[in-house]
């Protein structure tokens, strides 16, 4: 089986130069994989490090030491060394993030914001504004909403808005920061069927799941960060 | 993903005397990208900018673009007849001030065909009908056509400029605080329009700016800069979310929250 | 006339001629390019015709015949004034035929006979930078012109167009110069830019105050500036010259009375006078016109 995702001997840290140059060490010796098909779940008390592993995987926080290898486009990319043009083609073309918060955009509609990832990829407007309604429409969003900037919604709206722009592209590497945190039973259900639909189409899922019910329904395996923390050292 | 850049900045320095403007700056810039520098005033980000658009000319280092032909041409080398006539073709600059990319006394139609005429267009209804094309895409109504920009809000008169810039489908764009002087609910709208003409265009932009809503918001990499030095540099969300240097985290940190 | 004894010959010293004339052969060298110049004080105001003074004053010699005009009359207190200078300082012949003249100093228009060769039209211009309105900065004007960047000409008649729906400039209507250089023919009726197009006659323009010459050589393109889609276009009227009867020419109108009543003259008063000689009327074959 294709594993996509390799991440070796990753450390991470911060020096808070703010506070005198304080270094907080926050990953030590990352190592895990993830295969095609598979849903990993980064388990763990909160602060030891999850939504950190995640933001490194998407280049958004930067490696101290170690690899984050992507299969992209039968290349290897290396993320912790890329530089940003290619980690944005590998955000566009091989590694999608939902968010726990949706960022938004002023004046832009639900809709094309759902629809946006696909028309970034070169899919025709009216292809991916179907593809986007379609998403939006399994996920209840009531469809007066589609037209609407989704800066003024509420939680569970903005965060459905968000899944959508996720699950929009086929992607064959997904992190799920929390995505059904703000969502009633029923859209968790829904959510839960899609991340079952990105398995069976060989995606890589990585994602960090509170919620015990949904974690028992989606994870192929949980792995454990304590293991990576570097307070488990210190204690 | 193409292989060649558009721009290659290399070791771009000016001096005012002993005081630096920018020194040692380089990158290169690839079609469709943007890039944002921040830094307070002063930090040598408009000197910079002026010196990749050759409004100034650097005390040292070279830039080259990739004209049409696909030559790469080193700026500083060109003469100054081609070199405008980059500058009004291939090239766009949006002022902070509208009033120092447009003329003020002349219509909204006659300052979006001026560019089209600079080339030789000489069909006043094409230029006309493209004029009025374009303020729509800049969402000003064509019943302004007519009318000279003193008479234009400041949001409008910036969406003008841009409209100015752009006629000539230009490859690259540079922006120096386009959102400066505008209203917060006029800055929105003009980022909003900024992002979606650049994304449907395939622009490649430099946007200079203090603001790092607007670096968040438009551009793909960004670049601090601090006394004149580029001292972080990256992709725009690990500069902003994961900055390292001690001038960027304080950067970062006195953003107000809303 | 004793006492103007120490005057030199057309009044400016022999140096100041030389350098007129200097600059006066670069702008031929160079047809529609703004040549500055040295412009002296003359004894008579700004706006009254120094540049074409100086220039004629330059190229004058005993033998020439003087003709001058103003928006086409010869019996106007400009055109009446310069003949009388250039009499009393260069004591030439002066002549309101313009047969006859072999230099014709001039505001504001083109004589309707066609100029020949030899003949020499002296333009009097008060502002010589035909971009001036639209970019005041001499630094820009001059680089837009060595850089034939000429987009803001055609900004212009852009504006023309959208304001009145047509090219509404009726004079001082731009030209291109031997495909080059664009010109301000100085305030002619726009009626008059396709004489100056392979002109016979040299013609030279004169800006006293603003210190410039320049100059179309004989046989030079002059191409008034347009759109494909609204062609330059010169002024027609309805009804011949009240007095002449000429058709084709520019005319004026004149107010006759407090009811409304006009008649529309030649303003080419040599031509009207003239046609009038040979017999021809206008519905108006006045005594009025004879004063």
């Amino acid at each position: 089986m294709a594993t996509p995702l390799v991440v070796s001997e990753v450390f991470k840290s911060f020096t808070m130069h703010l506070r005198d140059g304080i270094r907080l060490p926050v990953v030590n010796n990352a190592n895990f994989s993830v295969a095609s098909g598979e849903c990993v779940v980064l388990g763990g008390p909160s602060g030891i490090g999850k939504s950190s592993i995640l933001k490194m995987l998407y280049g958004n926080y930067a490696v101290d030491a170690g690899q984050i290898l992507v299969d992209h486009r039968d290349r290897i990319v290396d993320i912790a060394t890329a530089d940003p043009r290619a980690i944005l083609d590998v955000r566009r073309h091989t590694m999608g993030y939902v968010s726990q918060f949706l960022r938004t955009v002023p004046r832009v509609p639900a809709l094309d914001v759902v629809a946006e990832p696909l028309v970034a990829r070169g899919v025709e407007a009216a292809e991916a504004k179907d593809k986007a309604s379609e998403l939006l429409a399994r996920l209840n969003l009531p469809r007066e909403l589609w037209g609407l900037p989704p800066a003024t919604f509420s939680g569970g709206e903005q965060q459905r808005v968000n899944i959508a722009r996720g699950f929009i592209t086929t992607h064959q590497i997904l992190l799920l920061d929390e995505p059904t945190a703000s969502l009633d039973a029923v859209n968790r259900r829904v959510v839960v069927e899609m991340i079952r639909q990105k398995k069976e189409a060989g995606v890589a899922l990585l994602g960090i799941f509170h919620d015990e019910e949904v974690r028992e329904a989606v994870a192929d395996r949980i792995l454990d960060v304590a293991q990576f923390s570097p307070r488990k050292v210190a204690a | 993903m193409t292989d060649t850049p558009l721009l290659k900045v290399n070791s771009v320095s000016k001096f005012y005397g002993q005081r630096i403007g920018c020194k040692d700056v380089s990158f290169d810039l690839w079609p469709g990208e943007v890039l944002a520098i921040v830094g307070e005033s002063g930090s040598g980000k408009t000197t910079l900018l002026n010196c990749i658009s050759t409004r100034l000319m650097p005390t040292a280092g070279s830039v080259e673009y990739r004209m049409r032909d696909g030559n790469f041409r080193d700026l500083y080398h060109m003469g100054e007849a081609e070199r405008r006539f980059l500058m009004r073709t291939d090239w766009g600059f949006v002022h902070q001030n509208p009033a120092d990319g447009l003329r003020m006394t002349v219509s909204a139609g006659a300052n979006v065909g001026e560019r089209l005429m600079a080339v030789g267009d000489r069909h006043y209804g094409k230029i006309r009908d493209t004029a009025s094309d374009w303020l729509t895409r800049v969402e000003i109504g064509t019943d302004r056509i007519d009318d000279q920009p003193r008479a234009f809000s400041g949001g409008m008169r910036q969406r003008l400029q841009i409209a100015r810039n752009l006629v000539t489908n230009p490859r690259l764009v540079f922006m120096d605080e386009p959102t400066g002087g505008l209203d917060v609910s006029v800055q929105a709208r003009l980022l909003d329009l900024v992002r979606g003409l650049v994304n449907d265009l395939g622009l490649a932009a430099i946007i200079v700016t203090h603001d790092l809503a607007v670096a968040r918001l438009l551009s793909h990499r960004m670049m601090v800069m601090k006394d004149g030095f580029v001292i972080e540099h990256g992709l725009t969300d690990r500069v902003l979310d994961d900055p390292r240097e001690p001038y960027t985290q304080l950067l970062v940190s006195s953003i107000l929250q809303v | 006339m004793t006492d103007l004894a120490s005057y030199n010959f057309a009044y400016l010293d022999e140096q100041t001629k030389r350098m007129i004339r200097r600059a006066i052969l670069k702008a031929i060298a160079i047809p529609g390019y703004q040549v500055p110049f040295a412009s002296r004080e003359m004894p008579m105001p700004y706006g009254w015709g120094t540049g074409g003074v100086q220039v004629t004053a330059s190229i004058i010699g005993p033998d020439d015949i003087l003709k001058v005009i103003d928006q086409g009359a010869d019996d106007t207190t400009n055109a009446v004034s310069i003949r009388a200078f250039f009499e009393k300082v260069a004591n030439v012949a002066v002549t309101t035929h313009t047969k006859e003249a072999t230099i014709i100093q001039t505001r504001h228009r083109i004589p309707e006979q066609k100029l020949g060769e030899g003949q020499v039209l002296v333009y009097q211009v008060p502002i010589p930078e035909p971009l001036r309105f639209l970019e005041p900065r001499e630094t820009e004007t001059r680089k837009m012109h060595a850089l034939e960047e000429y987009g803001l000409m055609h900004v212009k008649l852009y504006e023309d167009i959208a304001r009145n729906g047509r090219i509404s400039t009726t004079y001082a209507y731009p030209v291109k110069v031997a495909g080059r250089y664009v010109m301000d023919p100085s305030p002619t009726p726009k009626f008059d830019n396709p004489k100056m197009h392979m002109s016979d006659a040299l013609q030279l323009f004169g800006a006293g105050r603003e210190k410039r010459i320049y100059a179309v050589p004989p046989y030079t393109d002059v191409v008034s500036l347009d759109f494909e889609d609204h062609p330059f276009e010169i002024q027609k009227f309805e009804q011949p010259c009240a007095l002449c009867g000429a058709r084709g020419v520019y005319l004026d109108e004149v107010v006759l009375d407090d009811k409304g009543g006009r008649m529309f003259v030649c303003s080419d008063t040599d031509h009207c006078e003239e046609r009038r000689e040979e017999g021809h009327t206008g519905e108006m074959p006045s005594q009025e016109a004879a004063e």
